[in-house]
């Protein structure tokens, strides 16, 4: 199993008598109220998920992620992890004080704010997501962001109040698992879509290489259109039950907002699984991608520039069904022509879906398409 | 401050000396192969050295292993 990013898994979750002093802190500390994005990072800070990361990113190290995708120590790192405030806020707030960060009403985290900054936006979106289109969800999370940020460690005194506990395991508890089933080798599945024949097939294929696969759809605000979260998690549900051995399979949730900067976001992923104990990481066709921003294969590309990122990516290309071959295969394999192809185009069975008819079997397994269709409305409004 | 400076300031680069023969055939390896520097080339290859020296298996503390093996088997995910 490969070691934590940065050699140590974080682990800030206060418990017993400091979690009790935390919340009588809570009470008397400034208090600053955060949205449910943040509220997922300050839980992932806190369990390790975001391993070495011990809190929200300062000027130096924020500089040195936009410019070298690395922290100040030289370790991998792309994507910005920030906590911002607008200037009414900020000017209350002074470095070296500790703050309640709080959630839905609810004592969230403690934080000792070593450094209050500010950064030019624009800088900030080109950097992270190589382009200021404010189309694009991650420039646009950025432009509504507060004027100041703070950098410093946190504490968690209690998880963000949220659905699917029952799918939800830390970095310590994915390690062990892994170590109790036996696993040596295990590949690491992002996924935000119920699956299709296709992603059946990517992970069946790394599946001959590997012990284990590893199942972590990202739970969290979505775009209008996406899957429901539920849906997600039920269509997977039958997918493990009717084809997958219960030996070979393991599904979490990973509560994350995604920020779809495509390329750097596939290095952050990575580093999420290797933190989760995975060896491997499938990464497909325009990972973490978003409308065209993005080359189709810019996220594999981008692997090139991390050798020591611990832990090995698996590179797939598209996939179809090939009606003559019989099978889901890829142009590595099928010689024969686009005519017979049926490609899964995700807009294509949201369409049927919509529309209230099933998905031919070719594209989606019968199992996960009755699932769906329970749903009178599957989709994010 | 130049610009190239401000920009090794910020990227707080340092430097190393190697042999200048090389330093020269480090040169011809890397034509063609979209390293743009001989200085990227050897970043490459030490952290790659150095990230393989530290890949090691980090074993847990029986307490916190029991605690977890707990929950997972109340979330059904061991026997």
């Amino acid at each position: 199993m490969p070691k934590p990013h940065g050699g140590k898994l974080v682990n800030r979750v206060l418990e017993g008598q400091g979690k009790r002093r935390a919340l009588e802190d809570a009470q008397t500390l400034k208090r600053v109220d955060v949205l449910d994005a943040v509220a997922s990072d300050v839980e992932n800070i806190a369990k390790g998920v975001f391993s070495p990361l011990e809190g929200f990113l300062n000027h130096e190290e924020l500089e040195a992620v936009l410019h070298l995708m690395r922290l100040p120590s030289d370790l991998a790192w792309t994507m910005p992890v920030l906590l911002d405030v607008p200037n009414s806020k900020a000017k209350r707030i002074g470095e070296g004080e500790e703050l309640a960060l709080y959630h839905e009403g609810r004592p969230l985290a403690l934080m000792q704010v070593e450094e209050k900054y500010s950064f030019e936006k624009d800088e900030l979106a080109k950097h992270a997501f190589g382009t200021l289109d404010a189309t694009h969800p991650g420039v646009a999370m950025v432009k509504d962001m507060g004027e100041t940020f703070l950098g410093g460690r946190l504490d968690l005194i209690k998880e963000p109040e949220g659905p699917y506990t029952q799918y939800k395991l830390a970095p310590l508890e994915t390690r062990v698992l892994f170590e109790e089933k036996g696993w040596k080798t295990v590949v690491g599945f992002q996924t935000r879509n119920p699956p299709h024949l296709g992603h059946e097939y990517v992970q069946k294929t790394a599946l001959a290489f590997v012990d284990g696969v590893f199942i972590n759809p990202v739970i969290g605000k979505k775009k209008t259109g996406d899957f429901k979260d539920e849906v997600i998690l039920e269509a997977y549900n039958a997918l493990m039950k009717n084809y997958y051995l219960k030996e070979s399979v393991v599904m979490s949730i990973l509560p994350f907002e995604m920020r779809y900067a495509g390329p750097r976001e596939a290095i952050f992923h990575a580093i999420v699984r290797k933190n989760f104990g995975c060896t491997h990481f499938i990464v497909g066709r325009d990972h973490a991608g978003v409308g065209k921003f993005y080359g189709p294969y810019d996220a594999q590309k981008i692997f090139d520039d991390f050798p020591d990122l611990g832990i090995s990516p698996l590179f797939f290309k598209s996939f179809f069904h090939c009606k003559r071959c019989g099978a889901v295969t890829n142009e590595k394999a099928c010689p024969h022509g686009e005519s017979e192809h049926i490609n899964f185009s995700g807009t294509k069975i949201r369409g049927m879906l919509s529309e209230g008819r099933l998905p031919p079997k070719e594209l989606m397994r019968p199992e996960v398409s009755e699932v769906i269709s329970q749903y009178k409305n599957p989709f994010v409004d | 401050m130049t610009e190239r400076k401000k920009l090794e300031e910020k990227k707080k680069f340092t430097t190393v000396s190697i042999p200048t023969p090389l330093f020269k055939k480090v040169e011809e390896r890397i034509k063609g192969t979209g390293f743009t520097s001989v200085s990227s080339y050897v970043a490459y290859v030490l952290r790659e050295i150095i990230a393989e020296e530290e890949e090691e298996d980090e074993p847990f503390s029986e307490e916190d292993k029991e605690r977890v093996k707990e929950r997972l088997r109340a979330l059904g995910y061991i026997d």
